[in-house]
């Protein structure tokens, strides 16, 4: 098949590369970049175990082909935290027992970063009803729910929002 | 002697998340060899078929394509072993090929294999095999596969039946029944589930011509299990020459317990092709040749008096096997279901008895809880059938017929190992008084009166886990074909630094924290100086794996026998670097003093140091501080509890909105109470799930409905409301820490809690039993049919 030549920055560093059109990006990510914190737990668009964040929004990276990502701007879970830093986020999951077996749990944190940069102050329904595309079977929602409070209470805290 | 403890008992934050928060865990797929190749595979379509023959010469032509394998090739490798047969009776033992040849008997039946360049490659060349195939009719449930004139799925197995198994008396149970006041029947159908673990399976082989050697990476929770398996019954090769790696496991809730033909496929394609093959399912295979869970026909019968006392219990099960047995299918439904039926309640007389039964579907294997779900399941819906009948309060009920808590050990009168300690209705009192039970029965009373449907479910569990000893659990006792003793090492390097090895291989469970906790204190060090290593067979002592909620039971009391050695062997060389005697040095505050001065003192690092560098040990003492403990445990641990779910079934739409939820667990003495709670909040939506949503449909032919995400219900964060948990304690003494195991509790408990409260809000309308899962659908059918009748009775 005829390679193509696509442009992507990814985590604030540029990627040039030629891939098969029908690449999917999350294979992009994961073999071609070696970023492999993003997951795939389906073949449906159903769990959202690839979620990331693409110019400025939440996507499923399985239901994206990489040349459809050509010049646009990415965010994994690998380019969350910031100078060694956690992203509230991730301190959130972390203090909150958000995850068991972690699988899910990229996509989980890509899901609620996009939640919270629409809305810093989400309601406990309204945190829930975000997570409505991504799924997770070790933890039964409590504690993530639980991980994204912190963490927005935490954003409200320390940093205007990320809305930047 | 006194122990500082500091870690146990805490809710110490977990040391695995900081690689899974960042993105830098390495689960199965994020591992990449040298000249890694990719392997796909051609399921079955048909449920059951003739192979006629198989053409791959297309597939083998396309480019990037390096091999296509079919059973003709594999004909060497053995079918996958069954570990585990019913004990004490006859089984028609029937297993995999790893691909099969002349006959598929459920859709997802592998039969062939495409290693290529690439896995999109692999794909596209899975498409230009053809298979000839010859249709034959198939069957899918396990009662109907019984009768006369079913499609047969194995010569060896008429009407399909693997084993007719049996516990309790029957004599006294039918007497029972006989002088019965009031006896009550129900027709229980405990329905397939799909376990769902988010990540799916797969393997990497890796063959080394020069050495012989394979190394296996895979998405086990079992990896020691695997390689004896996978040497001495699959591959044919020496058991020092396979090496099996599970990294990071992305969930499991049993499925990824037993032996797949993947493993082997991996590791044989491998050795062909002189390169690392690498296999990940994607998730309409891991739900159609994936193991799944439960699928019990259940008739089920319930004797007693008309104050409440329960005199009887009479079970005739068809479990669903699917078409082969998995590793330990046989089991589940015999050992682990079959001896925990009744419960939590003292029944003078119990008859079971359990056919296994072989359908066109895939392999039925344990699921989170595996058994004692459905044990649980049952015994609970029938103790609320019989509170109806005798119009009496479920809760009354139940408290009048629990095990009292002097007659620990309790014999359950179906060949179950003695409950080890109960404090049931302590459990249930502090149940009742957290959700405001009886507040909720009067408000149920004025909602009723409006014409809502309110209701509110009870389910008092006790399940088994921890499951031992070998004696017991063994080829001659319950069939179990190895021993279930858990390993562990642990050593104390020269600058002080811990590092334990577990035999359990944890794939979420958080054990690198809990049995950090104990070993940090049992050698008073801090909890980041210890290190957990599992997963990798290689230098490590054989273990059993992790399922069954034993891993703390058993794997952490061979810890903590490792640790006892060392702190054996420490106190000695205190003694010898204090210049006291032995019997002067004593353990206090985390560290070894002289009695009578407790300024003279040694550390664990200060004498690892010591004992690593050997210049001074006492006479006759080895070097290093590095100690190994086999520990098979004299009984298993039985955790109880009582959960309350309060519902309110809209009549309009037949929906179900959990009110609330309020769980009350007694697992013994906890090491970490965060986890043991999240272990819990996962395990009530498993169970919660089976209640509501979740069903694992095969049309009459054999095809597989819910073969994906979008078909199968898993639950989303908005369908749930937040669990409210507590605790009673009553420690076991099955093992030095007392405690009992959490993994499936909540599981086990919540599935009969929704399933009783939303028949007791549906009560009013002379709904009686609805079978799961109760999705609006078939709530909101029930109540049109009934208000209709009503309607007409009028």
């Amino acid at each position: 098949m005829a390679k193509q030549e696509i442009r992507v920055t990814v985590n604030g560093r540029e990627h040039r590369s030629e891939v098969e059109p029908r690449l999917l990006l999350v294979h992009y990510l994961r073999d071609v970049l070696g970023l492999t914190g993003t997951h795939i737990g389906c073949d449906t668009s159903q769990c959202g175990a690839c979620t990331i964040i693409m110019d400025g929004q939440s996507v499923k990276s399985c239901t994206v082909f990489a040349v459809q990502a050509d010049g646009s701007q990415i965010t994994t879970i690998e380019g969350l935290a910031k100078d060694g830093q956690l992203h509230p986020l991730q301190e959130g999951f972390w203090e909150e027992h958000g995850l068991q077996c972690g699988f899910c749990t990229p996509g989980m944190i890509m899901s609620a970063y996009d939640l919270l940069q629409r809305n810093p102050d989400p309601t406990e329904a309204e945190i829930r009803e975000a997570l409505e595309g991504n799924l997770c079977r070790c933890t039964g929602y409590q504690n993530i729910v639980k991980a994204i409070q912190y963490a927005a209470s935490r954003v409200r805290e320390h940093e205007p929002v990320a809305a930047s | 002697m006194t122990t500082a403890t500091t870690f146990v008992g805490s809710s110490v934050k977990r040391v695995e998340d900081p690689e899974f928060i960042t993105g830098s865990g390495t689960y199965l797929d994020d591992i990449k060899l040298p000249g890694m190749a990719h392997m796909a595979i051609l399921h079955s379509p048909h449920a059951h078929a003739r192979i006629r023959g198989i053409d791959t010469s297309k597939a083998q032509q396309h480019p990037g394509v390096l091999a296509v394998f079919t059973g003709k090739d594999t004909a060497g490798i053995n079918p996958l072993p069954c570990a585990w047969q019913a004990g004490g009776v006859e089984n028609h033992v029937n297993t995999p090929h790893v691909l099969a040849s002349d006959e598929v008997r459920y859709v997802g039946d592998a039969v062939a294999v495409v290693v290529a360049e690439d896995p999109y490659t692999a794909r596209d060349a899975l498409e230009l095999i053809e298979v000839d195939y010859e249709p034959l009719p198939a069957v899918v449930d396990p009662e109907k596969a019984t009768q006369e004139g079913a499609p047969q799925l194995h010569e060896n197995a008429p009407n399909n039946v693997c084993m007719r198994w049996t516990a309790g008396n029957q004599e006294a149970t039918d007497r029972a029944f006989e002088q019965a006041e009031v006896v009550v029947k129900q027709r229980l159908v405990n329905q397939r589930l799909i376990p769902t673990a988010m990540e799916t399976r797969g393997a990497i082989g890796s063959y080394n011509p020069g050495t012989g050697e394979f190394t296996i990476w895979m998405t086990s929770q079992a990896p020691h299990v695997m390689k004896l398996l996978l040497a001495a019954f699959v591959l044919n090769v020496p058991e020092n020459k396979i090496r099996c790696i599970s990294p990071d496991v992305g969930g499991g809730f049993g499925s990824k317990i037993f032996c797949y033909a993947d493993m082997a496929l991996v590791a044989f394609a491998s050795r062909q092709l002189g390169r690392p093959v690498k296999y990940v399912e994607d998730r309409t295979e891991n739900y159609q040749w994936t193991t799944h869970g439960r699928d019990h026909v259940t008739y089920a019968e319930i004797a007693g008096t008309r104050d409440g006392r329960i005199t009887g219990l009479r079970v005739r099960t068809y479990a669903n096997l699917g078409a082969y047995l998995s590793t330990i299918a046989p089991g589940i439904p015999t050992t682990l279901y079959g001896r925990m039926v009744p419960g939590v309640y003292k029944i003078p007389a119990t008859f079971v008895e359990v056919l296994g039964v072989y359908t066109d579907t895939a392999m039925v294997d344990a699921y989170r809880g595996a058994g004692r779900p459905e044990a649980a399941y049952l015994i609970e819906r029938m103790v609320d059938l019989f509170a109806r009948e005798v119009g009496m309060d479920p809760a009354e009920v139940r408290r009048r017929n629990f095990v009292p808590p002097n007659e620990f050990p309790h014999d359950n009168g179906v060949g179950m190992l003695p409950y080890d300690s109960g404090e049931y209705e302590k459990a249930l009192n502090r149940a009742l008084e957290l959700s405001g039970y009886p507040e909720f029965r009067r408000e149920q009373e004025e909602a009723r009166r409006q014409g809502r449907l309110l209701g509110v479910g009870l389910s008092s569990y006790v399940e088994v886990c921890g499951v031992a000893p070998s004696a017991w659990i063994g080829l001659n006792g319950q069939g179990w074909g190895a021993g279930l003793w858990e390993s562990a090492n642990v050593r104390v390097h020269l600058t002080g630094k811990a590092v334990v090895t577990t035999g359990t291989s944890p794939h979420g469970q958080g054990h690198a924290t809990t049995f950090a906790q104990l070993v940090a204190d049992e050698l008073g060090v801090p909890m980041e100086d210890v290190i957990v290593e599992h997963g990798d067979t290689q230098g490590t002592p054989f273990g059993f794996g992790t399922y069954g909620s034993r891993s703390l039971a058993v794997g952490g009391s061979a810890i903590l026998r490792s640790t006892a050695k060392i702190r054996e062997k420490a106190r000695k060389l205190a003694a010898h670097m204090l210049e006291a005697s032995e019997e002067d040095v004593v353990w206090e505050n985390g560290r070894f003093t002289v009695r009578g001065s407790p300024e003279s003192a040694r550390t664990i690092p200060e004498i690892a140091l010591a004992a690593a560098t050997g210049y001074s040990l006492p006479e006759g003492m080895e070097p290093y501080l590095d100690e190994t403990s086999y520990y098979d445990p004299p009984n298993c641990t039985f955790p109880f509890g009582t959960h309350v779910c309060m519902v309110e079934v809209d009549r309009d739409t037949g929906e179900t909105r959990l009110v609330r939820y309020v769980a009350v667990d007694d697992v013994g003495n906890v090491i970490n109470p965060m986890i043991v709670d999240g272990q819990l909040h996962g395990g009530i939506v498993q169970g919660v799930a089976q209640a509501m949503w979740e069903q694992g449909v095969y049309t009459e032919d054999g095809q597989l409905v819910t073969g994906s995400l979008m078909d199968y219900a898993l639950p989303k964060a908005s369908m749930l409301p937040n669990f409210e948990l507590d605790r009673t304690v009553t420690p076991t003494n099955v093992n030095a820490m007392g405690a009992k195991g959490a993994g499936e509790a909540g599981t086990i408990a919540a599935t009969p809690a929704v399933v009783n409260a939303v028949m007791d809000a549906l009560a009013p309308l002379g709904i009686r039993h609805l079978d799961m899962p109760l999705a609006p659908e078939k709530v909101w059918h029930a109540i049109q049919e009934r208000s209709a009748s009503q309607k007409e009775e009028r």
